[in-house]
């Protein structure tokens, strides 16, 4: 078992490399630079003449190196990476790009997290009470819920929750914290704002996921409960409740802990457009701002956190399964 | 022992009429596929359905609320044919701010068949009728009207064009890729089909949503309208297509197995052919089932990103850029009736949905 | 009473259980009598589809209800009947009075609990033990169905065990609470031809050992002539014969039974054709009125078409469901056969 997860890492660092080469292609395909807007910004609203704005932006193209061409630029911040943890400078920003990512990918993790554990409880046990009672009306209901959750679009949710928070019920929605606790040092105060604000995010996203995880669990339950070994245990003469829970259960849990391997990267983008919609300060604005203004060596870490988080969690995840169903631990 | 008898039975039925028999059974695959079919007239004769011409601003109708059909009027009158009352508009004096009023003396008879804006349907037929509308000098805006004073009712069925049929090719350029891709790798087997395992599953690498939205940052907005819409439905096939590959790369893989030994004596020609003949039915069940998921996917992935700005762009309409104007929480506030185009891809994709969910019970039946 | 003047251990007295599905009632048992003595074998013999499962499953009380339900009848063991006892108290009976092993051995155990851990289960369910003295038991019981090296077989998984393996398994399971009734239904079915003769041998022996009865239900005559003391051959829902084994091969009063044993070869008798039975069982949502065998049989006129034959006693302790077993005396003492001569009559 060990060797295999550490094969298995191995093979995932030149992954994650070609990944980081695409990713960064992808990002300097529009045309221009950040520069391109920052000449603009300049001739714009700083009032000065096409010609000077020209000049300062090529000497700060010189300056971050964005003359050189793509495979020297992306040498370099590897290199940089690699050696020193530097994954390069946000132009947006006007800060180091971990600086950034850093400070928003602490609440990203959290909510993303909350997120992750609701609607794998949630759905699971929701799961099991519909496949347990199939065709009652607790079950229709369930069932058109999880369809409401695959169909209904992300952003299109949280917009509609905001209206109604803020216009019908007259709460305060956006952001993560109240004004005067944005800055103020961490308390007992603040955590319950930040809980207070929290939870509509958290609803938001975990919607889909829980109504994924509900149809999952149902239909894997309703699978395994037609199996044979499942007669077995009941002419033992066991509870029904043990025969569903303790043998059952166990069997048809295990596509859902697969898919928690998937489900954090998943988590992170639903998470993505909430946040961008709610203007929550996560990963997401930052991400999204970062594209728009070609602001790449951000974006570029960005999906490349990413993908290291997805290798990590099929590993978690394989190790989860291996747990749970011994015929993959003595292959 | 029963389902021995019934199978029993079914055997006397074609494949064909199994499927649809079953697929009959199911009420909300029904209620989904019909709404699909609606749906799909409503946007190829788009025009004819639109009571306004949605390009067309009218800078003083702006941000008109929802005008309802009316069937009583005022004094308590019912009337067969349902009315709109005239509507004034005034300003409020404290605020500024545009108001409008109903004129319940003025009122204006919904109407079938009437003359409105001229179109062209597919480019042959120009004609100027269309479903509804009303009379003369009033207004029919069922979901009100945009910042540019524009019909939303019109926008919307505008916006499913682009919003259904990107979501369709999409999906069936990333089934045939998928497919083909699928097919070659189960095929040649060895180095090909390890090289091609390995692509797939660094595709799988990355999430969906970031890696979308950064391949579609990189179309640029000026290009001309169509370049953009076939620019988005790369950038859309290109995130599901792995899904296919796995499981024609499976099925090819078996059918592989078993003409193997068959092969040796055949003809090479023979073998690709006997394995096409067998695999391409197998496979058609299998390319409906995955198009029945990723359409809706796409529908809403579409829809998110036009409305981040990184789709589809103005003047082109698909649903997701109707709610662009939604963005913001005060113009929601003062204006709700802008998100009416969520409630439209929510709607649509829950049917698809539903179709789908038959569809996939009518071609497998598992235990539901 | 049985030959040696014993009480039946269990009864089963005009069972019915009827399934209430989409296309309409199933009735898969429908009238079934038959007996269960302490010690001996009773093999229910019958087509796919008869209903022989059924009856066994009802018994057990584990008929999937919906859509199925035991619409009447007794079923009466250890002076009770099992159809009108609270769940609590059936609960009680499974795995420990009587006990039951399935045909898929691949599938009858779950895959993720060691093979100890699903024996110790049965065993702390219904006796109270400890732990260690459970899995000591759980050990012996390996070894007494013949599993080599138990010690270490009590911790695998039943992927790590053949299909033959876990057959044992299940018998080790099912006999670990030491009941008086087991239930094999169709346990070799899925085996190969060898390892078949080593389980039925095991339960020969065990049954000896164990002092218990076992409820034989398979499709395959020759399991029923190895194993069984008495049989009841079963068609749509209904027993049709019911008698000791040798009496069965030897002198078949049936025209389906006569069917049976003519369609498979013999050693000791030279044919120059088998004869099978025309047609197939009909569906169960669509029974003919009249003798459910009247479709296939080649006797049937009259009276078969127009009343179920009661089950009655042809001989000491024979009994058969039929209008016109006299007659097929007569056909089998002229020697002639029936399937072929006859051909089948509308």
């Amino acid at each position: 078992m060990i060797s295999y997860i550490i094969r298995r890492s191995l093979l995932a660092i030149p992954m994650l490399l070609l990944v980081s080469l695409i990713a960064f292609f992808i990002l300097t395909l529009p045309p221009g630079d950040y520069m391109t807007s920052y000449q603009n910004q300049l001739t714009s609203q700083a009032g000065l003449t096409t010609a000077e704005a020209e000049e300062m932006a090529n000497e700060m193209r010189q300056k971050y190196g964005l003359d050189k061409p793509f495979l020297v630029q992306y040498y370099n911040w590897i290199k940089n990476i690699v050696t020193k943890g530097d994954f390069g400078y946000s132009f947006f920003y006007s800060k180091s790009v971990s600086a950034v990512i850093w400070s928003r990918m602490g609440y990203t993790l959290l909510i993303a997290g909350l997120c992750h554990f609701i609607s794998v409880f949630a759905g699971v046990f929701i799961g099991i009470f519909s496949a347990t009672h199939k065709y009652s009306f607790a079950d229709y209901t369930f069932t058109v819920l999880a369809f409401l959750g695959v169909s209904i679009p992300a952003f299109f949710l949280a917009l509609f929750m905001m209206y109604i928070f803020s216009f019908e019920l007259g709460m305060g929605v956006g952001g993560l914290f109240s004004d005067e606790y944005i800055m103020a040092p961490w308390s007992i105060a603040k955590v319950w704002d930040l809980i207070k604000h929290l939870w509509l995010p958290v609803i938001i996203v975990g919607f889909a996921g829980t109504a994924r995880n509900m149809r999952v669990m149902r239909s894997n339950l309703l699978d395994v409960l037609g199996l044979q070994y499942i007669q077995t245990a009941k002419a033992k003469g066991l509870k029904n409740k043990t025969v569903i829970y303790k043998h059952a259960v166990k069997n048809a849990i295990k596509p859902i802990v697969m898919s928690m391997g998937s489900a954090l990267p998943f988590l992170i983008t639903g998470e993505m457009i909430t946040s961008i919609v709610l203007d929550l300060p996560t990963t997401g604005p930052a991400f999204y701002n970062a594209l728009v203004n070609q602001d790449m060596y951000l974006a570029g870490s960005f999906l490349m956190m990413i993908a290291v988080i997805l290798v990590i969690g099929n590993l978690l995840a394989d190790i989860a399964l291996a747990w749970v169903d011994p015929r993959v631990r003595y292959n | 022992m029963k389902k021995e008898e019934a199978k029993e039975r079914k055997k006397y039925l074609s494949n064909k009429e199994k499927i649809w028999r079953r697929y009959k059974k199911h009420k909300l695959g029904m209620i989904g596929g019909t709404i699909v079919i609606l749906l799909l007239i409503l946007s190829i004769f788009a025009p004819f359905f639109s009571p306004y011409d949605y390009r067309k601003p009218d800078y003083e109708g702006a941000y008109m609320p929802p005008q309802p059909l009316n069937f009583i009027d005022e004094e308590g009158d019912f009337s067969i044919t349902p009315f709109t009352y005239g509507v004034e508009q005034g300003m409020d004096p404290e605020t500024w701010a545009r108001t409008f009023e109903i004129n319940p003396d003025q009122k204006y008879r919904l109407q079938f068949f009437v003359e409105g804006w001229e179109y062209e349907l597919f480019g042959i037929f120009e004609s100027n009728i269309h479903l509804f509308g009303v009379e003369e000098g009033g207004t029919f805006h069922l979901f009100g009207t945009d910042k540019l004073g524009r019909d939303i009712l019109s926008r919307i069925i505008f916006g499913s064009r682009i919003s259904i049929f990107i979501a369709f090719f999409g999906s069936l350029l990333s089934a045939v890729v998928g497919s083909l891709i699928g097919g070659i790798s189960g095929y040649f087997s060895g180095k090909v089909d390890l090289l091609i395992q390995r692509v797939i599953e660094m595709f799988q690498l990355f999430p969906q949503l970031p890696l979308m939205m950064a391949l579609s940052a990189a179309i640029p907005t000026t290009w001309p309208p169509i370049l953009i819409f076939i620019g988005i439905v790369v950038v859309l096939s290109l995130i599901q297509w792995t899904f296919l590959a796995r499981e024609i790369r499976a099925i090819v893989l078996s059918y592989r197995e078993q003409e193997f030994v068959k092969a040796a004596q055949a003809l090479g020609a023979n073998h690709l052919y006997t394995i096409l003949k067998h695999v391409i039915p197998n496979c058609f069940s299998h390319i409906i089932v995955v198009m029945t998921l990723t359409i809706p996917r796409l529908i809403l992935a579409e829809s998110t990103l036009s409305y981040l700005g990184l789709g589809i762009q103005p003047p082109m309409v698909s649903w997701g850029v109707l709610l662009q104007e939604a963005s913001n929480i005060q113009t929601i506030g003062q204006h709700p009736w802008i998100m009416i185009p969520g409630a439209f891809i929510f709607f649509t994709v829950l049917s698809i949905n539903f179709f789908g969910d038959g569809v996939r019970d009518a071609l497998d039946p598992k235990s539901n | 009473m049985n030959k040696l003047n014993q009480e039946a251990l269990v009864e089963v007295k005009n069972l019915k259980t009827y399934f209430y599905t989409e296309e309409g009632v199933v009735k898969a048992v429908d009238g079934v009598d038959y007996e269960i003595y302490p010690g001996e074998t009773l093999g229910v013999v019958g087509e796919s589809g008869c209903g022989k499962s059924v009856t066994s499953l009802s018994i057990m009380r584990l008929v999937e209800s919906p859509p199925g339900r035991i619409e009447a009848g007794e079923i009466n063991f250890g002076g009770r009947d099992l159809t009108k006892i609270p769940e609590k108290e059936m609960r009680k009976i499974r795995g420990n009075d009587i006990s039951m092993i399935f045909q898929e051995p691949m599938t009858s155990l779950n895959p993720v609990y060691t093979v100890g851990d699903q024996i110790m289960e049965a065993i702390m369910l219904h006796k109270i033990v400890d732990r260690k003295e459970a899995r000591r038991q759980a050990i012996d019981m390996l070894q007494k169905v013949g599993i080599p090296l138990p010690e270490q077989r009590v911790d695998e998984y039943p992927h790590q065990l053949s299909g033959g393996m876990r057959q044992r398994v299940m018998i080790a399971m099912a006999l670990s609470c030491d009941p008086q009734l087991l239930i094999a239904d169709e346990p070799t079915t899925a085996l190969d031809v060898t390892i078949q003769a080593q389980i039925l041998e095991l339960m020969n022996s065990l049954k000896e050992s164990y002092g218990m009865a076992i409820m034989m239900i398979t499709h395959d005559l020759g399991v029923i002539a190895e194993v069984s003391d008495r049989v009841a051959v079963m068609y749509a829902g209904k027993v049709v014969e019911y008698t000791d084994v040798d009496t069965l091969f030897e002198d078949p009063k049936h025209p389906y039974t006569w069917g049976l044993m003519n369609s498979i070869p013999k050693l000791d008798k030279d044919v120059d054709r088998l004869e099978a039975i025309p047609g197939s069982v009909p569906s169960p949502l669509n029974f003919p009125e009249g003798c459910k065998f009247n479709t296939r049989c080649p006797l049937a006129e009259g009276k078969c078409f127009e009343e179920e034959p009661p089950l009655e006693e042809a001989a000491a302790g024979h009994k058969v469901r039929c209008w016109r077993y006299e007659d097929l005396e007569e056909i089998k003492k002229r020697g002639e056969r029936i399937y072929e001569d006859r051909g089948v009559q509308k």
